[in-house]
């Protein structure tokens, strides 16, 4: 009698251990269409040249309808800029390089105008990241997916961001796309954008230039990074040692204990 | 007494020093055997510490404000970016008070599990581990109540679907949820009692019942991997044969244990604060917008288990609503630990040398308390739905069965004395 009711509680609990397997199986609560279109992974650099080049871009194209208002001008120094080269190269807007990156524009005008009113981008990277890809992946393959839609209000539509408010800024950059979408009958979609008209810049200049883009914006989520990640390694040699030092500590004081 | 210098002397004489250091550290006696499981009650004061030191840092620039700045961030949600961007140091604080969150939750968690393996709740320990529990619900709690305050979309809306669970309650519960909220939806009023529960009241609750937790361990002694009382067994002088000083030997062990800790706990800090959206979710990037429903809003890992129970009732019973007996069954979920003294029937404390039946139960135990937290942070299917069904019953029965199951089961004899294994 006992040794049946055993066998079965094993057998639950055998169960129980191969569920999680079976449960990610299921289908996800994300629409699937939007899931299936492939992300890129965004070449993100650290390069101060780099990242110099992309607050650049930055403020010469996305700082008049988007804030970046927990962000500041003079904070751009920590990329190697001088407050003389922000204050006659960068700041447009503004009179002071100590002030935030602020627009004119009013959120409820741009919302009266996009139909949302375009987000702060001082988190961008941040909000965007997901287990699947980061938030630079995203906007690296979100700014070079536009293309060609007359049947939106702006003339524009997005791949990643079906239906868009904003409208392709770069466009004089990157030229003008045009797509074919048709589903690959698993659910997914299958995109093919053909550049009809090209821009100031070539595919590969073009690639290049949201690369330094995003990579700026990714540095602007979290300024501190990659000085946290170099503290982080002295922080642990410190601590692996510590770690010695307690371990042996208890070991002479626990000789005499049988 | 003769070597007591003069101060020490004039302190014993106005305030007990000498005899508390000896009552809780040289003089407490604790079992020689306690194994790695016994870490974390030491490290669940040390997380402790950590949320109230840096919590003093980020009450000095954090701003409890949900109205719109001239960039139109709440004041709020802008006060913790300034702080981690514009104080020095201040994302150093900020990280290890985020992380600090859920290595509580993770620290605590073991601490429980160990409880429960070795039967740390039965007799004479029962009210320390109810002040346990209390601590366990006054974390939860305070956790709750601290991640409104970054005023993301995450801190909104997680608060405002556990809040509208208040509004099942029947009769008073719609009144009783504008209560709470100080509003008819989660708004200033909301973030500015949460802020002061969180930095004032509830840390002084826990304070007071971490120091309850203590005294009263110390009281009845720790209990050790083999369940037995060290106290039965003393030499001459009135010293447990199995036991040592706390101070030194618990202290330098302990020190270890922080040790290990830290190294796991900085490299999250350091290399991995948002730990994959687990600990930072993505989605509280984004400040709070009472307009803009997220379209899956799921609480941060540590509640999962039991946000699961919460969902897992669909049936609605005596006239009332199906998400009423949810919250009942949330709180159930919580308040039945508790009664594990009293459930327990086993001759035997520890699971050393309880039966196969105890040991299975407690395997499907975690197991069933796993699949839930995992369950808890994906939005439910049918599927989903009835495993997490099947799970709750199972995390129920391990409780409601054991009065039955713990007596029946075949156990082997206690030791005489404590065993190194």
């Amino acid at each position: 009698m006992k040794t049946t009711s055993m066998t079965w509680l094993k057998k639950g609990v055998l169960t129980l251990v191969a569920l999680p397997a079976l449960l990610a199986v299921a289908p996800k609560g994300v629409s699937a269409a939007e899931a299936e279109v492939p992300i890129e992974k965004a070449p993100v650099s650290t390069n101060p040249v780099d990242l110099q080049h992309g607050a650049k871009l930055f403020i010469n194209y996305c700082l008049n309808c988007h804030a970046a208002s927990m962000m500041r001008y003079n904070k751009l120094t920590e990329l190697g800029l001088t407050e003389e080269q922000i204050k006659d190269y960068l700041l447009f807007t503004s009179d002071k390089v100590g002030d935030l990156m602020q627009i004119a524009m009013r959120p409820l005008d741009g919302k009266k105008w996009f139909g949302a009113t375009p987000p702060d981008l001082t988190l961008i990277a941040r909000q965007k990241e997901t287990l699947s890809y980061s938030g630079a992946d995203w906007l690296y393959t979100y700014l070079r997916t536009f293309y060609r839609d007359e049947g939106r209000p702006t003339g524009w539509n997005n791949v990643v961001f079906p239906n868009v408010g904003m409208p392709h800024v770069l466009w004089e950059l990157q030229g003008v796309q045009t797509a074919e979408i048709r589903d690959d009958g698993h659910g997914g979609k299958h995109v093919k954008l053909t550049l009809v008209k090209p821009g100031l810049l070539s595919p590969a200049e073009y690639d290049k230039a949201v690369a330094d883009l995003v990579s700026f914006l990714n540095w602007m989520g979290e300024p501190v990074a990659a000085k946290r990640k170099a503290i982080g390694v002295w922080v642990m040699l410190y601590l692996a040692l510590f770690f010695v030092l307690t371990y042996l500590l208890k070991k002479a004081y626990w000789k005499d204990v049988h | 007494m003769t070597g007591k210098s003069g101060l020490l002397q004039w302190i014993d004489e106005r305030f007990p020093l000498s005899a508390t250091v000896e009552g809780h550290l040289t003089g407490y006696y604790a079992p020689k055997n306690l194994n790695f499981w016994y870490f974390f009650g030491s490290l669940a004061l040390l997380v402790f510490v950590i949320q109230i030191v840096t919590g003093i840092f980020l009450v000095m620039n954090y701003k409890p404000d949900g109205t719109l700045n001239a960039a139109g961030v709440p004041i709020a949600f802008a006060s913790v970016e300034y702080i981690m961007r514009e104080v020095p140091g201040g994302w150093f604080i900020r990280y290890m008070h985020s992380t600090g969150a859920s290595a509580f939750f993770i620290v605590v968690y073991l601490h429980m599990f160990r409880g429960m393996m070795y039967g740390s709740y039965r007799k004479p320990r029962e009210l320390l581990w109810i002040i346990g529990v209390l601590i366990f619900l006054a974390l939860i709690a305070e956790a709750f109540m601290g991640y409104l305050l970054p005023w993301g979309q995450m801190s909104y809306w997680g608060a405002q679907v556990i809040i509208n669970l208040v509004s099942a309650i029947p009769v008073i519960g719609p009144d009783l949820a504008i209560f709470v909220r100080g509003d008819y939806v989660i708004s200033d009023a909301t973030l500015n009692r949460f802020f002061s529960l969180h930095v004032i009241a509830v840390p002084l609750v826990l304070l007071i019942l971490v120091a309850a937790h203590i005294v009263a361990l110390h009281e009845v002694g720790s209990n050790n991997p083999d369940g037995i009382e060290i106290k039965k067994k003393k030499d001459a002088t009135g010293k447990p044969l199995d036991g040592i000083p706390f101070h030194p030997y618990y202290t330098v062990k302990d020190m270890v244990g922080v040790a290990g800790f830290s190294i796991l706990f900085f490299a999250v800090v350091f290399f991995a604060p948002e730990f994959g959206g687990y600990f930072l979710e993505a989605n509280n990037f984004i400040p709070a917008d009472p307009l803009k429903t997220p379209p899956h809003i799921a609480p941060v890992w540590y509640f999962t288990p039991f946000y699961s129970i919460l969902r897992a009732v669909t049936y609605p019973l005596f006239g009332l609503d199906a998400k009423f007996w949810g919250v009942v069954a949330m709180f159930a979920a919580v308040v039945i630990i508790a009664f594990l003294p009293w459930l327990d029937r086993s001759p035997v404390k520890s699971i050393r040398y309880k039966g196969p039946i105890f040991k299975v139960a407690l395997t499907i135990f975690v197991i069933a308390f796993l699949i839930l937290g995992y369950l808890g942070v994906l939005p439910p299917t049918p599927m989903r739905t009835l495993v997490a069904q099947i799970c709750s019953v199972l995390y129920f029965a391990f409780f409601l069965l054991m009065p039955w199951y713990s007596k029946i089961d075949r156990c082997q004899p206690e030791p005489e004395r404590v065993t190194w294994k």
